[in-house]
C-alpha cells in the first residue's frame, strides 16, 4: 500500500491545482444575480456567486471587474463556469477568458429570451458540469502547485504579537517548499512601507511597489479625510490599536522573512515559473482583498483576526487564526486556530507554525474550514471610480 | 508553568507596552517578545487586554516607539504607567486621523 500523500488537489486542464472543486454560476452583472440564483437552486451543489456590479463601467474600472470575473473562473478551486449577463457581448467575452483554461465554460444572456428560459437553459449545462466535476479525483500536489493568500482583518494589539507571526512562520515555509503567497493590503503598510521596500528583491521590484504605494496614498491623502475609525477602524481600536503606523507594522509582520519577488495589480496572476511571496495592490477591506487574490489564482486564504472578523469568500477557503483568548472564546465557531496561548508563553512561534500547517494541510486535504461550514461567500468587487 | 506575563512588549526599548489580559493598576511583571528579556513596570489606570500604557515619559510630540519602530506621537504629555491610546497618541504620517 503507498502512504497518503501529504497534500492533495485538483488538477485542471491548464496546469493549474486546487483544492475545492465547485462548480460556479457566475453573473456578469448585478442585473443577473436572480437567474444565477436560481439556477443553483434548481442544480444544488453549485454555487452562484452574486455580486453588485458589471453595468456602466468603464476603463481602468471595468477591466478589473472582467479580471475579477474572469479570475474567478480561472481559479483552481473552480471546476467548471456557467457564466449568465444580461446582454450577450460581455458575457461571452468572460466567457472567452475562462474557456482558455480548457475547463468547461457555458455562457447565456437574458435580453429576448428572459429569466425563467435562461434559468432553465443554464440549469441543464449545470447539471451536467456538476455531474463530470464529480468524477474528478484528487491528487497528490505540493505547495509549488497551491497559491496561498494572507491578509488580517478586525486586528488588534494581539495579531501583531500573535497570529500575524504564527502566519509569517506559514509563509516562509509555504516558500521555502517551492509555493506561492500574496499579500495586500496597501494602505495598510503606511509606516512600515520601507520594510517592505528592503525586502523587494531587485531595484525593478522596489521601484515598482514604491509606485504602487505611493499612488494609492495619494488617492487616499487627495480626499482631506480623517481617517481614524475607517483606517484604524473602529474595531482596531476597540482592539487597542490606535494609529495606522501600529496597525501596519503588526500586518507586516505576518509577511514573513522571504524577498518580495514581485509586484501584481489586483487580480492579476503572477507567472507560473516564478514562485516567491508576491505583494499585490489591494484595498485593506477583507472581502475586496480576499476576492481579489482569489481572482489571481489564491486556492487557500491564511487569515490573521484580533477582534474576531467573519469574513469567507465563495470559492477560496478562508482560515481564521486568533491569539486573543477573548476572541477565541466568544467566537469560536469562527476560529479555526487559536493561538493565543504564545502569549500566555505556553509554547514557542515555531510550535505555533506547526500548529499552523496541520490546519492548512487538513484544509487542503478537504476539511471545511469555520467560513465554509458557516456559509460565509462574500464575493465583493474592488470599484476604482464611479460608473459612466 | 512560568507564570504568564502581565504585560507584553515587541522590543526592549519600546515605549510602550501591550496588556496581555485586563489589567488593575499596579506593579506588573511583564516579557519582551524578542529578546525574552523580564520587565517591571507600575500601571496607573486599569486598561483592558490589548491596551497599550507607557513605558516611559512622554512630551507632547514625542515619538511612541513600538516594534522598536516609531507608531506615532504624543498628542499631548504621557506619564510613564498612563493608558496610551487615541486620547493621548496620534499618526504622525496621516496628519488629519486625529480623535
Amino acid at each position: 500500500m503507498g502512504s497518503k500523500p501529504r497534500l492533495t488537489g485538483y488538477r485542471r486542464p491548464d496546469g493549474s491545482m486546487g483544492i475545492r472543486n465547485h462548480v460556479i454560476i457566475l453573473p456578469v452583472d448585478d442585473l443577473s444575480n436572480a437567474a444565477a440564483e436560481a439556477v443553483a437552486k434548481v442544480v444544488p451543489g453549485t454555487l452562484a456567486l452574486p455580486h453588485s456590479y458589471g453595468r456602466l463601467q468603464f476603463g481602468e474600472d471595468l477591466e478589473l471587474t472582467f479580471r475579477t470575473l474572469i479570475g474567478t473562473g480561472l481559479n483552481g478551486n473552480v471546476a467548471a463556469v456557467v457564466v449568465i449577463g444580461i446582454e450577450p457581448n460581455w458575457t461571452q467575452r468572460v466567457a472567452n477568458g475562462i474557456a482558455k483554461s480548457g475547463k468547461p465554460v457555458a455562457s447565456f444572456s437574458i435580453e429576448g429570451k428572459g429569466d425563467l428560459q435562461t434559468i432553465a437553459d443554464a440549469a441543464r449545462v449545470a447539471q451536467v458540469f456538476l455531474q463530470d466535476a464529480s468524477e474528478i479525483a484528487r491528487e497528490s500536489a505540493s505547495e509549488g502547485d497551491l497559491i496561498l493568500s494572507i491578509k488580517c482583518g478586525e486586528s488588534d494589539t494581539t495579531s501583531g504579537l500573535g497570529s500575524c507571526p504564527t502566519t509569517s512562520e506559514a509563509v516562509d515555509r509555504w516558500v521555502a517548499a517551492g509555493g506561492t503567497v500574496f499579500f495586500g493590503e496597501t494602505s495598510e503598510l503606511t509606516g512600515g512601507e520601507h520594510l517592505i521596500a528592503d525586502r523587494c528583491i531587485d531595484d525593478a521590484c522596489r521601484n515598482l511597489f514604491q509606485t504602487t504605494y505611493d499612488n494609492y496614498i495619494k488617492v487616499i491623502e487627495s480626499t482631506g479625510a480623517n481617517l481614524l475609525g475607517s483606517q484604524p477602524t473602529q474595531g482596531n481600536i476597540a482592539g487597542g490599536l490606535t494609529t495606522i503606523e501600529e496597525k501596519a507594522l503588526g500586518n507586516i509582520a505576518k509577511t514573513g522573512s522571504v524577498p518580495v519577488v514581485g509586484v501584481l495589480a489586483p487580480a492579476v496572476a503572477p507567472p507560473r515559473n516564478k514562485p516567491g511571496l508576491y505583494f499585490m495592490d489591494t484595498s485593506s477591506a477583507a472581502a475586496e482583498c480576499v476576492t481579489l487574490m482569489a481572482a489571481a489564482g489564491a486556492v487557500i486564504h491564511l487569515f490573521p483576526t484580533g477582534q474576531g472578523n467573519v469574513i469567507g469568500n465563495p470559492i477560496e477557503p478562508v482560515l481564521k487564526l486568533t491569539a486573543n483568548k477573548k476572541t477565541a472564546a466568544s467566537m469560536p465557531e469562527h476560529i479555526d486556530l487559536d493561538v493565543s496561548g504564545l502569549l500566555r508563553q505556553e509554547y514557542n512561534l515555531t510550535k505555533a507554525g506547526d500548529m499552523m500547517m496541520d490546519v492548512i494541510e487538513r484544509t487542503v486535504n478537504g476539511r471545511l474550514c469555520a467560513a465554509e461550514a458557516l456559509g460565509h461567500r462574500e464575493f465583493t468587487f474592488t470599484k476604482l471610480y464611479i460608473s459612466a | 508553568m512560568a507564570k504568564v506575563p502581565d504585560f507584553l512588549l515587541h522590543h526592549d526599548g519600546d515605549s510602550v507596552a501591550v496588556a496581555n489580559d485586563d489589567l488593575q493598576p499596579g506593579t506588573l511583571q511583564g516579557l519582551s517578545v524578542k529578546e525574552q528579556t523580564a520587565h517591571t513596570a507600575v500601571l496607573n489606570e486599569p486598561i483592558p487586554l490589548g491596551h497599550k500604557f507607557a513605558l516611559r515619559d512622554h512630551a507632547e510630540g514625542e515619538a511612541i516607539v513600538k516594534y522598536g519602530i516609531k507608531v506615532g506621537i504624543a498628542s499631548k504629555a504621557i506619564k510613564k504607567g498612563d493608558y496610551v491610546h487615541t486620547h493621548n497618541m496620534r499618526s504622525y504620517r496621516w496628519e488629519a486621523s486625529r480623535a
